[in-house]
């Protein structure tokens, strides 16, 4: 679905010649999987997801997205229509005063008939629960309805992969936990490829796999259990790890025999329990 | 409170009036317009008054919600009254003569028809923000300015403005209302002083409100193209308008009240 090769990327303002905020990148994501791309601040996670939708366009090396190059301009609204992005504020994405209007700007933009559009708009507010906010104003809506709306805006303009650039860090818990939902039920139930930028640890747990950015390069990589169980890696580059995983550590250095790729609660339980 | 704010003071019950094309009743609220610039005749105001009577009763909406938008506006009229009342001059003679002052009976009645044309044309255009939603005023008003394409009008991007500045005018009002709280709990003032401080101590709560609105406008703009927007062209809509049954009836009955309006 994804593959970059060999990607830099500088930003056009950035004075000193040889800061990339993107050094290298070799990424190979192939159709249904959910990458959790995760760093700290400034790690060059959000620029990257910005770079696959053609928003920006790599110094050096290339992206191709579904086989497309992001650098040709001629394929850029293709690659658009494909690769779908759901952006951190909730508030500054939603374009009209309906919910239902908003959800049809996507459809509108890619100039499909009137009723395509309304068969879409219903699905897209039904796969993410709500429809019944479909008359109301954006403003009534709470943090977390208000991105699945954003979510429903992109869904209707039927992506093969959705990019979500941080989209829970402006949330309540409550309003995380339902955008966290909805997006895992997308990728298990529609087979959605997932691309989740995030720096909250506990979102990463049901990826298939987890790349870890430093620096603008990619420093670990893997399935979450592997990446997870690196906990002294993940320190030195300021990240926490789950809680879970944090507990099993300690336990670990306390010299009990714990396995540190426990992520659940459920998992860390039946491991103490096998303890002599 | 500020989340309430509706602009335009749409009111929304279902009513044929509310189902019509928005672009039926943005021409037939202009027609409306004129013709009462076309008429002078008692029998003619009492035409109008029957009409818009019957139009409000057909939209369901409330007289003393209409009566109510007439309250910012009735300073005005009772200005427009005196002024006609005391400046007119008849041709007969005057109804009171006290010094300087001269009343005409011409001058009466023509102040009084200046009021009730005021307050007819004011009746008549809130009715049309009363009973088309803001996003619909929008549609009409794109469909008709784009004839007027050809000769340069930004027609479309006009109309995206408007949804724009509807969609964020509850936004902003609220982050006013957060920056103003955030500058009070730092010993802001708004409230004492004369014009000049109180001017002054807007200052640090419009620059920041700026400066996010500026931010806010890019990022919109970054969503607006990954969602694929690329100006007008190409562009189709959910809701197709339809000049239906209903606006064609509504089209022959403004075409009736147009004609009575001239002849008398």
């Amino acid at each position: 679905m994804i593959k970059t090769e060999n990607l830099f990327f500088r930003y056009a303002d950035e004075k000193e010649e040889n800061k990339y905020a993107l050094k290298n990148i070799n990424l190979h994501i192939k159709d249904g999987e959910f990458v959790v791309i995760i760093g700290h601040n400034g790690s060059g996670k959000s620029t990257l997801s910005k770079l696959f939708n053609g928003i920006y366009n790599p110094t050096s090396g290339k992206i191709y997205i579904d086989g497309l190059d992001t650098s040709d301009e001629e394929l850029i609204w293709e690659i658009r229509k494909r690769a779908g992005m759901v952006f951190q504020n909730p508030d500054n994405q939603l374009v009209a005063t309906i919910v239902e209007e908003d959800v049809a700007f996507g459809p509108e933009n890619l100039g499909l008939p009137s009723s395509e559009i309304r068969k879409r708009v219903d699905e897209a507010l039904e796969s993410v629960k709500m429809s019944e906010f479909k008359r109301k104003p954006p403003h009534h809506l709470s943090g977390g309805q208000k991105q699945r709306v954003a979510i429903a805006g992109i869904l209707a303009m039927k992506p093969k992969c959705i990019i979500f650039d941080e989209p829970t860090a402006m949330l309540d818990p409550s309003g995380r936990k339902e955008v966290i939902q909805t997006i895992r039920q997308l990728n298990k139930e529609e087979h959605m490829t997932i691309i989740h930028v995030t720096h909250y640890m506990d979102e990463a747990v049901h990826a298939d796999r987890i790349i870890v950015m430093d620096e603008g390069e990619i420093v670990l990589e893997g399935t979450p259990k592997q990446v997870f169980s690196k906990v002294d890696a993940l320190k030195q580059i300021g990240l926490d790890v789950p809680q879970v995983t944090l507990l099993s550590y300690e336990l670990n250095k306390l010299g009990f025999e714990i396995s540190l790729e426990n992520l659940t609660v459920d998992e860390m339980v039946s491991n103490l329990c096998q303890l002599k | 409170m500020l989340r309430d704010i509706t602009i335009g003071q749409y009111y929304s019950v279902p009513s044929i009036i509310h189902k019509m094309d928005p672009r039926f009743k943005i021409i037939a609220s202009m027609l409306y317009l004129v013709s009462l610039f076309l008429i002078n005749q008692i029998i003619a105001y009492t035409a109008v008054v029957v009409f818009i009577g019957i139009v409000i009763k057909l939209s369901k909406v409330p007289v003393n919600f209409i009566m109510k938008g007439l309250k910012p506006v009735f300073m005005l009229i009772i200005f427009a009254f005196v002024i006609n009342v005391f400046l007119t001059t008849g041709t007969g003679d005057p109804l009171i003569h006290a010094g300087f002052i001269k009343i005409y009976p011409e001058g009466v009645e023509r102040a009084f028809f200046m009021a009730i044309r005021l307050i007819l044309l004011i009746i008549g255009t809130s009715l049309l923000t009363l009973t088309t939603s803001p996003i619909e005023l929008t549609d009409g008003i794109e469909y008709l300015l784009s004839p007027f394409k050809r000769i340069g009008m930004p027609a479309h991007e006009l109309a995206m403005m408007m949804t724009i500045a509807l969609r964020f005018i509850p936004t902003l009002l609220e982050e006013t209302d957060k920056i103003m709280k955030a500058q009070m709990a730092r010993g802001a003032d708004f409230e004492s002083g004369n014009l000049m401080n109180r001017a002054k101590a807007l200052i640090p709560l419009l620059v920041p409100l700026f400066i996010s609105a500026f931010r806010r406008a890019d990022e919109l703009a970054m969503a607006m193209e990954a969602r694929c927007y690329r100006g007008g062209e190409g562009r189709t809509r959910m809701k197709v308008l339809k000049y239906s049954s209903r606006d064609l009836y509504g089209s022959a009955i403004m075409i009736i009240y147009l004609t009575t309006c001239i002849i008398l």
